[in-house]
């Protein structure tokens, strides 16, 4: 049997281990992408195979964080795919400005780029003072990650230009102090963020939300998983309720899509539909 | 019977890959799939260029779009692309391979576990040693490997260290791969 069938096997066994052993199921993750972590993850700690990854995360008491941590969602930028934002400001934006309160669930968070992200857009817009952003992750070393809101100092290119083309009207330098070979985002960007755990795998409804934002996330999910996390958002969502996902991703392989409309050819977002199942 | 063929190129690999595909006719069945790298506001123009070479239909990847016969596919930029079982694309943004993303090993790797020894692998002109891996493991799951010849691509780096770590099946010149691409094609359907 070829080596790749056989780490096939494994794979299998590894998230049969993690649900038993640690109720983490990463049954409906998509296997390609899947697989490739699962191989980083043998690769970076330096053993010899997937199967003596299982047996420690049979065994190892505390290991399970080391796995979660490296196959949760990977590490984002700064107003990554930064067009997106624009559409955000011009289109979404004044249309939430009405409301009084908004909550805002940002899924699939990692590291928090894409929350402070949103906390610089909702500033610039005025809006950040009645907003309330629920930024969540399965892996809690990402969370307390995010909380942190230090970033590497070498991305700084990257981001500014990000910033740029996302329409910033300040300058990102008003928003983080760099020091050393470190970027930190300022405190009063936290100030209505809550950074909380919430698996799209296993848990449920996530409040009265104006806007949910979940990109690159679902590009690593089978269709089953994509359905129920695409139905977790809409009822999550308040009644024309926007839905913002990945430029490369798209609701039409989903059971769902007839309860969003497209809010805009060119991008991915999405406005729930006002006769949407509740 | 050949029902696909992954294609890596960097450096140089506009003017190849446009070489390429004027290669390859209507009746070509397998589906063909290209990662190529380059900056994303050189994307859209690469697709119309690489339209404009070919008499196949020429489309970006879409994330879970059933891969067709006879059909170009280009990886979209920042993006990995990757070949699911049921023959459907997957797209990731996980780290870089090689420094690049979209990575040929990334798109080899997984193509070979999907299409075995139904599949052709080529690698093309490129200044980094992005596809050696996944071309190794095209052959080692039986499927073939065609290596542009260093000598005459316009950066060797690429097809040289495909060569070093895998071998090849065949070594040929830019303008010899799309007629061996047609002879495995009809070979299959003999």
């Amino acid at each position: 049997m070829h080596l790749t069938d056989r780490q096939d096997i494994e794979v299998a066994l590894f998230t049969e281990a993690l649900r038993k052993r640690h109720g983490y199921d990463f049954g409906q993750y998509a296997p390609a992408s899947f697989k490739r972590r699962v191989l980083g993850l043998v690769t970076a700690l330096h053993l010899r195979s997937v199967s003596e990854l299982t047996e420690r995360v049979i065994h190892d008491e505390g290991f399970i964080h080391t796995v979660i941590e490296r196959l949760s969602v990977p590490v984002s930028e700064l107003f990554r795919e930064p067009q997106t934002f624009v559409a955000l400001r011009e289109r979404v934006l004044p249309d939430l400005a009405s409301y009084p309160h908004l909550n805002i669930w940002q899924a699939g968070c990692a590291h928090g780029e894409e929350a402070y992200s949103m906390a610089i857009l909702l500033r610039e817009a005025g809006m950040y003072e009645r907003c309330q952003i629920y930024a969540t992750d399965f892996s809690d070393a990402a969370l307390a990650k995010a909380q942190e809101g230090i970033y590497p100092a070498r991305e700084m290119p990257l981001y500014l230009e990000n910033y740029r083309k996302a329409g910033g009207t300040a300058r990102l330098q008003d928003y983080c102090t760099e020091k050393y070979d470190l970027l930190k985002m300022h405190d009063e960007l936290r100030a209505n963020i809550t950074f909380a755990n919430h698996n799209l795998v296993s848990d449920g409804v996530f409040g009265e939300m104006h806007l949910i934002l979940c990109r690159n996330v679902l590009i690593y999910f089978t269709d089953p998983l994509q359905d129920r996390v695409l139905g977790l958002f809409r009822d999550s969502l308040v009644r024309g309720g926007y839905l913002c996902i990945g430029i490369k991703e798209s609701l039409s392989f989903s059971g769902v899509a007839s309860d969003f409309h497209l809010l805009s050819r060119e991008l991915p977002v999405f406005r729930r539909t006002a006769t949407a199942a509740p | 019977m050949m029902e696909a063929c992954v294609v890596g190129a960097s450096t140089g690999g506009v003017s190849a890959l446009r070489s390429l595909l004027r290669g390859l006719d209507k009746g070509f069945r397998p589906s063909v799939i290209i990662v190529q790298h380059t900056a994303t506001e050189g994307f859209n123009v690469l697709v119309d260029l690489l339209r404009d070479s070919c008499v196949l239909p020429v489309s970006e990847a879409q994330s879970r779009e059933p891969i067709q016969p006879g059909h170009v596919y280009l990886a979209p930029p920042r993006y990995h692309l990757l070949v699911e079982r049921q023959q459907r694309f997957a797209l990731s943004v996980d780290e870089r391979v090689c420094h690049v993303r979209p990575a040929a090993d990334v798109l080899f790797q997984s193509a070979a576990e999907v299409w075995r020894d139904r599949l052709a692998a080529v690698v093309l002109t490129g200044a980094n040693d992005d596809g050696a891996r996944g071309a190794a493991l095209v052959r080692s799951l039986g499927g073939t490997l065609i290596v542009q010849d260093p000598q005459e691509a316009e950066a060797p780096e690429m097809p040289a260290a495909a060569l070093r770590l895998a071998g090849a099946d065949h070594v040929l010149p830019l303008n010899r791969i799309a007629p061996m691409l047609l002879k495995l094609a009809a070979r299959a359907n003999a």
